[in-house]
C-alpha cells in the first residue's frame, strides 16, 4: 500500500542574499497510513515551516511532496484548495476558530467548502463535536469556550471531513496540562480508530504518546525512530 | 458550494459584526443624504425664486423711456401707448396699460399714510400685473375714461388708514382731491428688489393726471402678451412700433441709441435663475466634498477590518475554500453594507427633504440620487472588496501570519 505522506528532499528557502534562511535543508520521510508520528525539534529547527509544507499552506522551495500519491506541487490553486479540503485536517497552535461563530458552524465550514448539504452538514458536524466529548457546546462561541475545549472544536473541524492526514501544529503549545491530556486523549482515540496522525510538539511528554518519533535540527531529520507509545489512554492501549 | 450558500455566509459574516457593519453603512448612509438633501436644498431655492418671479407676471414687457427728463416729446405718451394696442402691427398684444406712477400722502380723517407708489393706469393693469383686487372691484374702463376719482389700495395702506373699518366706499384725500376706495388689492408676497410689494394705491390714469401728476410722459407702459410663449415676438412687435413714433419725434436729440428700454419679467426670471443655479452648483460642490470625506470614512473602516478578515481568509483557505468561493463572499458582504447603507441614506434624505431647511422647501433632484447612491455603493464595494481579492490570493500560511 502506498503511503499516505512521502516527502522526498525538500529544501525551503526564506529570503535571498545576506539574509538567506535554509528553513529545510534536505528533509525525507514517509507517514504510512495509521501511522500516529511525532514530530519534535527546538525552535527553529524547521518543524513547523516542515507542517505548513505538508499542510499544503506553504510550498516547498525545491523537492517532491506526494499527498496520497498526488504530486501536491503540480497542482493549481483550484486543486489545491480541494486537498486541502479533502485530505487534510489541520490543528493549528492557536487555534484559529472564526470568531463570534458558533463551534457548530465552525466544524460546518470544511463540509460547506465540499459542498455537502446542510442537513448531512449538520448531523456530521454534531458527531464530529461527539468525538470530541464537545457536543452538548455546539452552539458556544469560541470566546465562550476555555482553550482546551477551542483546541477540541479545532480538532473536530479538522477530522469532520474524514481527511487521510490530520496534521496538527503544537496543538497543546497554549494549553495548560488538563486540556493538554483532553486533546491528547482524543487524538489516542483517532489513531485507535486508524486515522493517520502528524503532529509538532516541543514537549517530550507529548512526543512520547506518539508511535514513531521525528526529531529535527537545523532543518534535516536528526532521528527517526518507532517507539513503545507511553502513558496512553485506555482506549488506545489495544 | 452553491450561490445561495455564499450569500447566507456574506449575511452571517455581516451579522457577526453589528458594530463594524452599522458603522460602515453610517458613513454610506451620511455621505449619501447629504448629497441629496444639499442638492435639493440648493434646487428648491431655486424654485423658490423662480415661483415669486412669475408671480409678478412672466407674459408682460414694461416700457419705460431712457431719457431723464421725461418731459415734452421725448418721453411716452399716451399715443405712443395707444398705438402699440394695434391688432394689425402687433397681433400678439393683449393688452397695453400706460402706467403714470408717484408718491405721496393718502388721508382719511386725521390719519394718512405715505404710500410710495400711487399708480395711475388703465383696468388691464390688474390682470396684466398680477395684482388681483381682493375686496370690492377694480375701477371699470368707463370709470377711467369719465376720469371718476376712485381708488383701489394695498393691504398696507387699507391696515394704516382704516384700522378694523371696511375700507370700500370710503373717501380718502389724495392730493387735494376726494377720491372713493372701491377695493382692496389680495395680499401679494413679497417679491424680489421692492421693498413692500403692498404699498401701493391704483387709481384710473385720467383722474391721476388731473390730480397728481400733471399731462407729462408715462412712467412706463405695461404690455401683457397673449401668453409667455409670445413675449420675444411681441417685444419685436412693441420695438418696431415705438422705433417709427419714437424716432419721429426725437428725429436729432439721440439717435445713437434708442429713446426707450423694454424690459421683460422672462429676462428677469432668466437673470434670477443663472443666480439660483450658481448657489446650486456651490451647495453641490460643497455635497461632493461630504461624499468625499464619507467615501474616506467608508475606505478607512473597510481597511482597518483587513488584519481581522486576512486572518479569516487565511483560515478558510486552510479550510479547503476555493478562492472564488471567497472573493464572492466578500463582495456580496461589501455590496450588501453599500446597498443597505445607501438606500437607507436615501430614505433619510427624502424624510428630511419634507421639512423646510433655512427656509428653503427642497426639492430632490433624482439624478443626484443616482449620483450619490452609485458613487457610494462603488466607493464601498471597491474598498471592501480589494483587500478581500489580494488576501484571497495570498497563501494560506502568509494570510494567517498577516499581521
Amino acid at each position: 500500500m502506498h503511503p499516505v505522506l512521502d516527502v522526498r528532499s525538500v529544501t525551503k528557502v526564506y529570503g535571498e542574499g545576506d539574509t538567506t534562511v535554509h528553513a529545510l535543508r534536505g528533509v525525507s520521510v514517509t507517514v504510512a497510513r495509521g501511522e500516529y508520528v511525532a514530530i519534535m525539534g527546538s525552535s527553529g529547527s524547521g518543524k513547523s515551516t516542515l507542517m505548513n509544507i505538508l499542510g499544503c499552506l506553504d510550498i516547498p522551495s525545491a523537492g517532491r511532496y506526494l499527498l496520497d500519491s498526488v504530486d501536491v506541487s503540480r497542482l493549481t490553486d483550484r486543486q489545491l484548495a480541494l486537498v486541502r479540503n479533502r485530505l487534510i485536517g489541520f490543528v493549528f497552535q492557536s487555534f484559529n476558530l472564526i470568531p463570534r461563530t458558533s463551534a457548530l458552524a465552525n466544524v460546518e465550514l470544511p463540509l460547506a467548502y465540499a459542498g455537502v448539504h446542510a442537513k448531512e452538514r449538520r448531523r456530521r458536524a454534531m458527531r464530529a463535536l461527539e468525538t470530541v466529548g464537545l457536543a452538548d457546546r455546539h452552539d458556544h462561541e469560541p470566546n465562550q469556550l476555555s482553550g482546551g475545549q477551542q483546541q477540541r472544536v479545532a480538532v473536530a473541524r479538522a477530522l469532520v471531513t474524514e481527511p487521510a492526514l490530520l496534521l496538527a501544529d503544537e496543538p497543546t503549545g497554549n494549553l495548560d496540562s488538563h486540556s493538554t491530556d483532553d486533546v491528547l486523549t482524543v487524538f489516542d482515540e483517532l489513531r485507535a480508530a486508524g486515522r493517520t496522525i502528524v503532529l509538532i510538539t516541543h514537549e517530550p511528554e507529548v512526543g512520547a504518546r506518539a508511535d514513531r518519533l521525528i526529531k529535527l535540527f537545523d532543518g534535516q531529520i536528526e532521528s527517526d525512530v518507532r517507539q513503545e507509545a507511553v502513558g496512553r489512554h485506555a482506549v488506545g492501549a489495544r | 458550494m452553491n450561490t445561495f450558500e455564499i450569500i447566507r455566509f456574506a449575511l452571517r459574516g455581516i451579522a457577526v459584526n453589528k458594530l463594524r457593519s452599522s458603522l460602515t453603512m453610517l458613513g454610506i448612509l451620511i455621505g449619501v443624504a447629504a448629497v441629496i438633501l444639499l442638492v435639493a436644498v440648493g434646487n428648491g431655492s431655486a424654485k423658490q425664486i423662480s415661483d415669486r418671479i412669475s408671480a409678478l407676471g412672466t407674459n408682460t414687457l414694461t416700457v419705460m423711456s431712457t431719457s431723464r427728463n421725461a418731459t415734452g416729446s421725448s418721453g411716452l405718451t399716451l399715443k405712443i401707448a395707444d398705438a402699440l394696442d394695434d391688432p394689425v402691427l402687433a397681433p400678439d398684444v393683449k393688452s397695453v396699460s400706460p402706467v403714470v406712477s408717484t408718491s405721496t400722502t393718502i388721508a382719511y380723517g386725521s390719519t394718512s399714510h405715505d404710500v410710495s407708489s400711487f399708480v395711475g393706469t388703465t383696468p388691464s393693469y390688474f390682470t396684466a400685473s398680477n395684482t388681483p383686487v381682493q375686496t370690492g372691484s377694480a375701477f371699470s374702463a368707463d370709470d377711467n375714461s369719465q376720469g371718476r376719482r376712485v381708488v383701489v389700495i394695498g393691504q398696507t395702506v387699507a391696515e394704516d388708514l382704516f384700522a378694523g373699518e371696511d375700507p370700500v366706499g370710503q373717501q380718502v384725500t389724495v392730493g387735494g382731491a376726494l377720491f372713493t376706495v372701491v377695493g382692496v388689492l389680495a395680499e401679494k408676497s413679497e417679491s424680489t428688489g421692492q421693498s413692500d410689494a403692498n404699498d401701493v394705491a391704483i387709481a384710473p390714469i385720467i383722474a391721476v393726471r388731473q390730480v397728481l401728476t400733471g399731462y407729462g410722459a408715462l412712467s412706463s407702459i405695461l404690455v401683457e402678451a397673449a401668453n409667455s410663449g409670445m413675449v420675444a415676438t411681441v417685444q419685436s412687435e412693441v420695438a418696431t412700433i415705438l422705433d417709427q413714433r419714437m424716432t419721429a419725434a426725437t428725429s436729432s436729440t439721440s439717435s445713437t441709441s434708442t429713446p426707450y428700454r423694454i424690459r421683460s419679467a422672462s429676462q428677469l426670471l432668466e437673470t434670477q435663475t443663472e443666480t439660483a443655479d450658481t448657489f446650486t452648483t456651490l451647495l453641490g460642490a460643497v455635497a461632493a466634498i461630504s461624499l468625499l470625506v464619507g467615501g474616506i470614512g467608508i475606505t478607512n473602516i473597510m481597511l482597518v477590518t483587513v488584519t481581522e478578515r486576512t486572518r479569516e481568509i487565511g483560515i478558510r483557505k486552510a479550510l479547503g475554500a476555493p478562492r472564488r468561493v471567497i472573493l464572492t463572499q466578500f463582495m456580496i458582504e461589501a455590496t450588501l453594507l453599500s446597498f443597505l447603507g445607501g438606500a437607507l441614506g436615501v430614505a433619510a434624505a427624502l424624510i428630511g427633504a419634507h421639512f423646510t431647511i433655512a427656509g428653503v422647501k427642497p426639492l430632490v433632484v433624482p439624478s443626484s440620487v443616482a449620483l450619490a447612491l452609485g458613487v457610494s455603493v462603488v466607493i464601498g464595494m471597491f474598498f471592501g472588496g480589494l483587500p478581500a481579492a489580494r488576501a484571497a490570493r495570498l497563501r494560506p500560511i502568509d494570510a494567517l501570519r498577516y499581521e
